[in-house]
């Protein structure tokens, strides 16, 4: 057996390499990438320095065209030209429908979970759109940074659902991206703002983009970001302001709502060009020629603000509950940040500043403060900011629960709990004899399960037979970091593990993925297989590297010579079999080693624990 | 699994009595995240990421029990062999009952106060000092471990249960009052 090298005490096994790493705003009408350079976040630009890629993908008979040109192409190619594809992510066929009717799409497989867009390029789901966008992001990085990148942060509206952080991580997966996080997009803003400024206490971050509203309030302490709640409304943003707007142009100028859709496009383009002119302008002009006829006319920024009261209405009330939510008063707050393109409507920021009362923070780019609190964040996971001391602690959104009698939903995880979060529910049979049972999981703050979203039914197999009502059935609802939802059971009188048969309601199951990612390598069979070793052999690294690390760093004080001994024989055989071409071999090798370095890794865990504590005086509570 | 058999005051390191400094409580829950939490591993196997996972919601349910006065005593209750958390609860005391009525009609009543929102106020104002009163009572209660004290804290959960649903019910209807405006 060749003996292994074992670094001193203190001392890393590998020296520490830089990795490359990047924050990722997904956002509705616009995304960027970002990283950390030289311990300085900023965004990275393409060829031409443009920074902003326009979230606009273009589907052609042999190209996809991602991008600004793509942009300019949707009024003459609307149906092969998908932008506010963030609208559609992680959606149903009949949410899309009350999305409102200007969706100009053809959308086919509409009784599926997820709904195709018909283009000349084939039929495409939102999160195919998306992962377009991604790739050409993270072409981007790698184009700049000079190298592979070893994993990003994706940012997300705090506001989304399950089922639409599901899918934004399986568009990332299809786009070849490894996700270390999704992070909550106000929660990055208030990442680029905090450590600038260093401001410990409570902050409020107003987050209003082209699609999405978010509100968060957090509270920041020595590098800590603890949110406390989060509001909002993932329908909501400029794009609904251009709407209203357009929707004015068309009952002054006489235009019907069936016009064709680039007529349509045109004058939702023309709805945001006079939104963002009256930014700046008391009022606006616009002339638009349909059927033959012209018309033209101008809109005050009093008769705009009139438009667009209703949407901003929407969101200080979500505002509020925020506030509610966080168990604070208002006046607790030290400032709202103001976060995304349509916060510079003067409206927005006059009616925020009037409800906090306090003048709204806009000194970073509102742009892209979410991308380069994404890269903080995406450098820190990506293990290059040893000595920081920054940590996110964010909530879930909205509450889980499951049906029960009569339609009505039991919470089980309330909004705005700290995540991770496990919660345990027991059920138990109805009938005899009964051997499975199914169980609805849904997301929202309604009592009604059709006022609910649909997120999940589980079907349990396997329990015991026994009388009715005998049956003990543990059913675990976690959710992770990323504030994704997983289940597990457990019969607890016999132990029987019920198995768990998920089905989404919206989002692909695990299998469509994978197809998906073979159709998109397009290449054999091989090539697939070829990916799923390299994965397997980079695990299997990170295994014995992680192993070896921490053994060099603890193992004298935490194993005594047997444990240790049997550790590096355990080690040992993983390596052996580490650069095997037998991907199962691996597999179980990485099992085997884990399975028998448990008590180990444990160990070290509460080891950290008591010495966390043991820095606390225990005398001043006497 | 993580030594679960702390309990949640020996996970913080703390002594296992109702009365806490809130601002210590949650200076070490931060301490200890900053040790458990999932993004400090990262990029780490599968296996730490998956203990860091359960530690550090073993750490969040932790800190959502002390730093909660109503969990938290149900929790000492639980500690010393009282179930506290069900709806078996109830009290015999009268002037409690009494007292419970009258706060309920209040909020009934407050849609149709000349000023609902600054009613409301007042309804939330005087909950709150009636919680306040049960968390002094199980402060002292909480002390001991007599068969008595602990009949009587077990009859305090139950008033602060009522009272802090109450409360809720009435943020409620602030909201819906706030937002109509
Ligand atoms: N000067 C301006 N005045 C008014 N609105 C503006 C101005 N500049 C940009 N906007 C609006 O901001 C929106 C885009 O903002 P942003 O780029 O922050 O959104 P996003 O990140 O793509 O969307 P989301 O965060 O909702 O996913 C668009 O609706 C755009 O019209
Ligand atoms: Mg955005």
């Amino acid at each position: 057996m060749a003996l292994l090298q074992i670094a001193e005490p203190g001392q890393s096994a590998a020296p520490h390499e830089h990795k490359l790493a990047a924050g990722i705003d997904l956002g509705t009408t616009n995304s960027l990438i970002a990283s950390v350079r030289s311990g300085e976040p900023g965004t990275l630009p393409d060829e031409n320095n443009h920074h902003i890629l326009p979230s606009v993908v273009r589907y052609l008979d042999d190209a996809v065209d991602v991008g600004a040109s793509a942009r300019d192409a949707a009024q003459y190619d609307p149906l092969n030209t998908i932008v506010s594809v963030k609208r559609l992510i992680g959606r149903d066929v009949s949410e899309l429908k009350t999305l409102g009717s200007q969706l100009p799409y053809d959308f086919v497989d509409l009784e599926k979970p997820v709904p195709r867009i018909r283009t000349v390029a084939g039929d495409v789901t939102a999160i195919e759109v998306s992962s377009e966008i991604l790739k050409v992001l993270g072409k981007r990085a790698e184009d700049t940074l000079g190298g592979e990148l070893d994993g990003v942060v994706i940012t997300v509206p705090a506001y989304f659902d399950d089922a639409q952080r599901q899918a934004t991580k399986d568009a990332a997966k299809l786009a070849g991206l490894n996700v270390f996080r999704l992070l909550n997009e106000p929660t990055a803003a208030a990442v680029s703002y905090g450590l600038d400024q260093g401001a410990d206490g409570i902050h409020a971050v107003y987050d209003l983009g082209g699609g999405t509203f978010d509100i968060s309030i957090l509270k920041l302490n020595k590098g800590v970001f603890e949110v406390l709640s989060t509001g909002g409304d993932s329908a909501l943003g400029g794009d609904d302001f251009d709407r209203v707007v357009a929707e004015w142009i068309m009952s002054q100028a006489g235009i019907r709502d069936d016009a064709d859709h680039g007529t349509l496009r045109h004058l939702m383009d023309l709805g945001r060009s006079l939104k963002e002119q009256l930014t700046e302008s008391d009022s606006a002009k616009v002339s638009i020629t349909h059927e033959g006829s012209e018309w033209s006319g101008a809109i005050t920024r009093e008769q705009f603000n009139e438009l667009v009261d209703p949407f901003i209405k929407k969101t200080l009330q979500a505002c509020r509950r925020a506030v509610r939510d966080a168990g604070i008063s208002k006046e607790e707050i030290k400032d709202v940040v103001m976060v995304g393109g349509s916060t510079r409507v003067p409206r927005v920021r006059e009616r925020v500043g009037d409800l906090f009362n306090t003048e709204p923070l806009i000194n970073i780019d509102p742009d892209k403060v979410v991308a380069m609190g994404a890269a903080i964040q995406a450098n820190v996971l990506a293990g290059n900011d040893t000595d920081g001391d920054m940590l996110l602690l964010d909530v879930n959104p909205l509450s889980l629960g499951i049906e029960t009698m009569g339609g009505l939903v039991e919470k089980i995880i309330p909004r705005n709990t700290t995540i991770p979060v496990a919660r345990a529910q027991e059920f138990t049979t109805f009938k005899d004899g009964q051997s499975a049972m199914a169980v609805h999981v849904l997301q929202g703050e309604r009592e009604l399960v059709d006022d609910c979203r649909s997120l999940a039914r589980f079907e349990l197999h396997g329990i015991p037979p026994m009388v009715a009502g005998a049956a003990r059935i543990r059913v675990t609802f976690s959710i992770d970091a990323d504030g994704l939802l997983n289940v597990s059971a457990e019969e607890t009188t016999s132990g029987v593990k019920a198995q768990v048969n998920v089905r989404p309601s919206h989002g692909l199951a695990d299998d469509e993925v994978t197809e998906m990612l073979r159709a998109s390598i397009d290449h054999a069979e091989q090539d697939v297989k070829m990916r799923q070793l390299r994965e397997e052999q980079v695990e299997a690294q990170r295994v014995i590297e992680a192993l070896k690390a921490a053994m060099s760093d603890d193992a004298d004080k935490l194993l005594n010579e047997t444990e240790q001994q049997l550790l590096l024989d355990e080690l040992q055989k993983l390596i052996d079999i580490s650069g095997s071409a037998d991907i199962k071999k691996i597999k179980d090798g990485i099992k085997a080693l884990e399975k028998a370095s448990e008590f180990y890794v444990e160990r070290r865990m509460n080891n950290s624990i008591q010495q966390a504590m043991a820095g606390h005086n225990v005398d001043e509570f006497k | 699994m993580l030594d679960f058999s702390q309990n949640y005051f020996e996970l913080f390191g703390l002594p296992a009595d109702f009365r806490v400094d809130l601002e210590e409580v949650s200076l070490r829950y931060r301490d200890l995240q900053k040790v458990v939490h999932p993004d400090k591993f990262a990029s780490a196997s599968e296996q730490q990421q998956r203990v860091a996972m359960q530690s550090a919601t073993l750490v969040n349910e932790a800190y959502e029990v002390l730093k909660d006065s109503l969990k938290r005593a149900q929790y000492l209750l639980s500690l010393k062999g009282r179930d506290a958390g069900g709806e078996n609860l109830t009290t015999t005391d009268g002037a409690f009952l009494m007292q419970q009525m009258e706060l309920r009609e209040a909020l009934d009543e407050t849609r149709n106060a000349a000023d609902p929102l600054e009613a409301l106020d007042n309804l939330l104002d005087n909950i709150k000092t009636a919680i306040n009163e049960q968390i002094a009572k199980l402060t002292i209660l909480l002390e001991t471990s007599t068969e008595e004290d602990l009949d009587a804290a077990m009859e305090s959960v139950y008033k602060m249960q009522f009272l802090k649903k109450l409360y809720s019910e009435a943020e409620s209807l602030e909201a819906e009052l706030e937002d109509m405006i």
